[in-house]
């Protein structure tokens, strides 16, 4: 059992424990040192991921896919989540605990990791479970306000009954086949309908985390009610490690059609609700929850296109990616504005923060999927598997809703670039801005240089499970 | 008077778009004509994914390219003082010249898409930012219906790309392979190109987005929207379903040629009825581009002799040149009237020809060439596409006929009302004549109309090779 092929976990797993008890030591006015220790923590994690990025195994008997899809998922968590860690200290500065956030934040990114590795049911339930508790604690961290309390009930509400779900359906699984690792399911197809249930529960978990249909009514308002870096993480990590272990869970079983169907299903119920919803927010930040939601939904295409389409699953990896980099940018200069909410408030920002508005703008034209922004590259791929695996109808659907999301998003940009100005913009200051102006280079160059992360599938180490399922 | 950085600014775009211009023109002294795709270069994208940043022209694309650097020349000479952000007006502009020279240029079908898109994003801010009235509507309905449109033609790329034998988004191996045979893909890809490029073109009942667009975008950018950009379009529907997929675009050509006659005749009554100069104009390009969209038809349809379908494409090329050329003659003459006036509505002038001769000269020269009068541009278009289209869809350039008639009686009477008869108010008996910028510019874009018009032979030695291959 090669301990270091969980090298990246465990440095972030003893990286969180050393800043727990760092911030119960130091004076609340040094807890800002909690974040210099997290960014090196990742910064370590991140140098680890990356040199095991050829690696094509099952390790710890079996539970855990160290494969590239795994290597790129844990870099774009650690990578998301340092950006996180850069927009947080000003904001937090004056909560008293502040030092405590890395921690949680810290545990919170190991459990999506967990989850990106999951090939083994219990695994994947250990991840979600840590992943969500972990999240809960973010969404309510400003304990006296009420909308964060009111996001964090709701969050953790919704989350424990799918949890709870996810936890009967992998128990079903495991009675039904009488296993949960993954090289022993994979291309079995589901017998008895009790399997089936626990499959559907399985997915109705990760869907959850992914904040798509039917389990997506948390979005929202953690977007709008969460401290705004704490937003920004849970509106991107969990959705990158659900959408790939949703992906391997779907990966598993054969291509009779009633999966993919009903994945395909979702993915245009999720959309298609995100974007009617979003359509008439007048509070950017649930306009950004709701454009979230709907985000989630376009990923799915690429989960409906697995095993039918070559590129089903770079193409999903690499939206994840760039709509990360997109929602980080857009939450950031939220963050950096204070978390300013109403869209009024926008009013003219391009002349009083030129460079905050263009970043949302470029985050919003990279959502919708102009190029050559890094957007477009997702939303190209995610057409080319649809039109692959024959799914032309969905393929419309996110015609029709990648139309319907710039509405939206105009109305923003508009505001900003062509409205007078309202009154003084106050910012954070401090590293804040760093984040989402570094998010909108990468959204600038990745497109324009999209062979660095589009690569051939063929180079990149095959993932374990599929090669498994061809095999048995 | 302009400020120092506005001059700056507006003497910084002439160079850069005349340096366009001369760095087209040195590749057309080079070219040899019928010689297929020449001045090609190829750097590498997403290799995986068949993408490369492949550009070159055929005889086609060059004479397109050519006219829209001519018109975005003198778009940006155009004297737009009093002008709020100067600069960045001048930077919007050359961000468009650079996107339309490259969607003409290009010859990779994703370098193709990026240009398409990236056009929209330059207009809203232009509409945006420098246009008037209700313009926030009109840029909000122009992004929001051409994006729509764009996409559909992303589907229908991709479907062709992976019909490919390997993944491939290269032009050429695309025209040379033709991939997508009629049948039930060929259909639906063929149905996503006549939808999306007829939003851009636009032919109805897409156009919708067009009038509004023009009306409260500044003169020169409507310039840019009807001269170059809506040949985007009509280039498309060229470059990619007649080219790459044939067979599909012979079972689609009747009902495209249909929908061109719609246009024309739509386009052609529709302006009639507008007392807005710039709405009257607006239409009369949906007008146009009815028959550009009646010659590609006609020349994909399969029917009738070789030479009357090569006629038909020559003209459909030809028009896109001429309706460039005089349309935006026309909207920078209304851009003219709304910076001395404010002021759109005909029925508010009159009798401005003893003011302004040369004004009423320029306007009348540039009307002529729009209705197709022998001996300027628009009518060596028409008169090739209708000897197509009476050889193939006689009844269809039959009708067809009819818009010319109506285009005929529409300008002449916005002439008679802009030029003779009384003075509206006595406003009209100090309206400043054409600056001498102005006149210059008209000069040059209506000395290339006449010159179409009397010696085409050159335009069509360039394209018709290329054209009807």
């Amino acid at each position: 059992m090669p301990i270091g092929d969980l090298g990246p976990e465990l440095t972030v797993l003893l990286g969180a424990v050393a800043i727990l008890i760092l911030a119960m030591w130091l004076p609340r006015d040094r807890h800002g040192w909690c974040a210099g220790l997290t960014l090196a923590v990742l910064a370590v994690a991140a140098v680890w991921a990356a040199a095991q990025l050829g690696a094509a195994r099952l390790t710890f008997m079996g539970t855990f896919a160290l494969d590239g899809a795994t290597g790129w998922t844990r870099l774009t968590i650690l990578i998301a989540t340092g950006l996180v860690v850069l927009l947080s200290p000003r904001w937090f500065v004056t909560d008293r605990r502040h030092g405590e956030y890395y921690a949680v934040l810290l545990f919170s990114a190991l459990g999506a990791m967990a989850m990106a590795g999951a090939a083994d049911l219990m695994q994947l339930v250990m991840s979600v479970l840590l992943s969500s508790i972990t999240g809960y604690t973010l969404a309510a961290y400003h304990r006296d306000w009420e909308l964060s309390v009111e996001a964090g009930m709701k969050y953790f509400l919704l989350g424990a009954l799918a949890n709870a779900l996810m936890v009967l359906g992998a128990v079903l699984i495991m009675g039904m086949a009488g296993t949960t690792a993954y090289a022993e399911l994979a291309g079995r197809p589901p017998e008895g309908p009790l399997w089936q249930i626990g499959l559907m529960l399985v997915v109705l978990g990760l869907l959850f985390k992914l904040g798509a249909a039917p389990a997506h009514g948390w979005l929202p308002d953690v977007a709008e009610g969460a401290p705004a870096p704490a937003a920004a993480f849970l509106t991107v990590v969990p959705k990158l490690a659900g959408g790939l272990a949703l992906f391997r869970l779907v990966a598993l079983v054969p291509d009779d059609g009633a999966l993919r169907l009903l994945i395909a299903l979702a993915a245009a119920a999720t959309m298609t609700l995100g974007n009617l919803a979003a359509l008439w927010q007048d509070d950017v930040r649930r306009l950004i929850g709701w454009s979230s939601v709907s985000q989630a939904g376009y990923a799915l295409v690429a989960v409906a296109a697995a095993g039918r389409a070559d590129m089903a699953l770079t193409a999903l990896l690499v939206f994840l990616a760039v709509y990360a980099a997109a929602n980080i940018v857009a939450l950031g200069v939220v963050s950096e504005l204070r978390g300013r909410t109403a869209l009024s408030d926008y009013n003219g920002l391009m002349r009083r923060r030129p460079l905050m508005a263009a970043a949302l703008i470029v985050s919003f034209l990279s959502l919708v999927g102009i190029p050559p922004l890094a957007g477009f590259l997702g939303k190209f791929g995610l057409f080319l598997v649809a039109l692959e695996a024959e799914m032309l109808w969905l393929a419309l659907f996110l015609l029709a809703n990648s139309v319907l999301s710039l509405a939206y998003y105009l109305r923003v940009v508009w505001a900003m670039v062509f409205s007078d100005p309202a009154g003084e913009v106050q910012t954070l200051g401090g590293l804040t801005p760093l984040a989402p102006l570094v998010a909108t280079a990468a959204l600038l160059v990745l497109g324009i240089l999209g062979a660095a992360i589009w690569q051939d599938p063929t180079a990149l180490p095959p993932m374990v499970m599929a090669t498994q399922a061809e095999g048995g | 008077m302009p400020s120092a950085g506005e001059r700056t600014a507006r003497a910084a775009s002439i160079a850069l778009c005349a340096l366009s211009l001369l760095l087209l023109v040195l590749v057309w002294a080079g070219f040899t004509p019928g010689g297929g795709f020449q001045a090609v270069e190829e750097a590498p994208w997403i290799p995986a994914l068949g993408i490369a940043w492949r550009l070159g022209v055929d005889g086609m694309s060059l004479a397109l390219a050519l006219m829209s650097a001519v018109v975005f020349l003198a778009s940006v000479a155009w004297p737009m003082d009093p002008l709020p952000r100067a600069r960045a007006y001048y930077a919007w502009m050359l961000f468009l010249t650079g996107v339309s020279l490259g969607l003409f240029l290009a010859l990779d079908l994703i370098v193709f898409y990026v240009f398409f898109d990236l056009s929209l994003v330059g207009m809203f801010f232009l509409i945006g930012r420098w246009g008037h009235g209700d313009n926030q509507a009109a840029a909000f309905k122009f992004f929001v219906y051409t994006l729509a449109g764009s996409l559909l033609i992303l589907i229908g790329i991709i479907a062709l790309a992976l019909s490919m034998p390997s993944l491939t988004f290269d032009m050429r191996a695309i025209i040379a392979e033709r991939p997508v045979g009629a049948g039930l893909v060929g259909t639906l890809v063929m149905i996503g190109f006549i939808i999306g490029f007829g939003i851009k073109t636009p032919i109805v009942p897409f156009h919708t987005w067009l009038p509004p667009a023009h009306v409260d975008a500044p003169g020169p950018a409507s310039a840019i929207l009807a001269g170059v950009l809506l040949k985007m379009g009509t280039y498309g529907l060229v470059r990619i379903p007649l080219q790459m997929m044939p067979e599909s675009f012979a079972q689609w050509a009747l009902p495209l040629a249909i929908l061109g006659v719609v246009s024309i005749l739509w386009g052609a009554f529709v302006a009639l009825g507008q007392s807005n100069m710039k709405r009257r104009i607006a239409y009369t390009s949906v007008n146009h581009m009815g028959y550009t969209v009646l010659g590609i038809a006609v020349a994909g349809s399969g029917l009738g002799s070789a030479r009357a379908r090569e006629a038909a494409l020559d003209g459909a090329v030809i028009e896109m040149i001429a309706h460039g050329l005089i349309t935006g003659a026309l909207f920078l003459i209304a851009g003219g009237f709304w910076r001395r006036r404010g002021d759109y509505e005909l029925a508010h002038y009159g009798g401005l020809s003893a003011s302004a001769p040369k004004l009423a000269g320029a306007t009348m020269l540039a009307s002529f060439a729009s209705l197709g009068l022998p001996g300027l541009a628009g009518f060596v278009a028409e008169l090739h596409i209708f000897f197509g289209a009476f050889a193939v869809y006689p009844w269809l350039a039959a009708i067809g006929l009819l818009g010319l008639l109506v285009t005929a009686a529409l300008f002449l009477q916005m002439l008679r009302q802009l030029f003779f008869g009384e003075p509206h108010s006595a406003l009209d008996t100090t309206f400043a004549d054409l600056s001498r910028s102005e006149l210059f510019i008209l000069t040059g874009l209506l000395a290339l109309v006449v010159l179409i018009g009397v010696w085409p032979a050159w335009l069509i030695a360039l394209i018709a090779p290329a054209a009807g291959g």
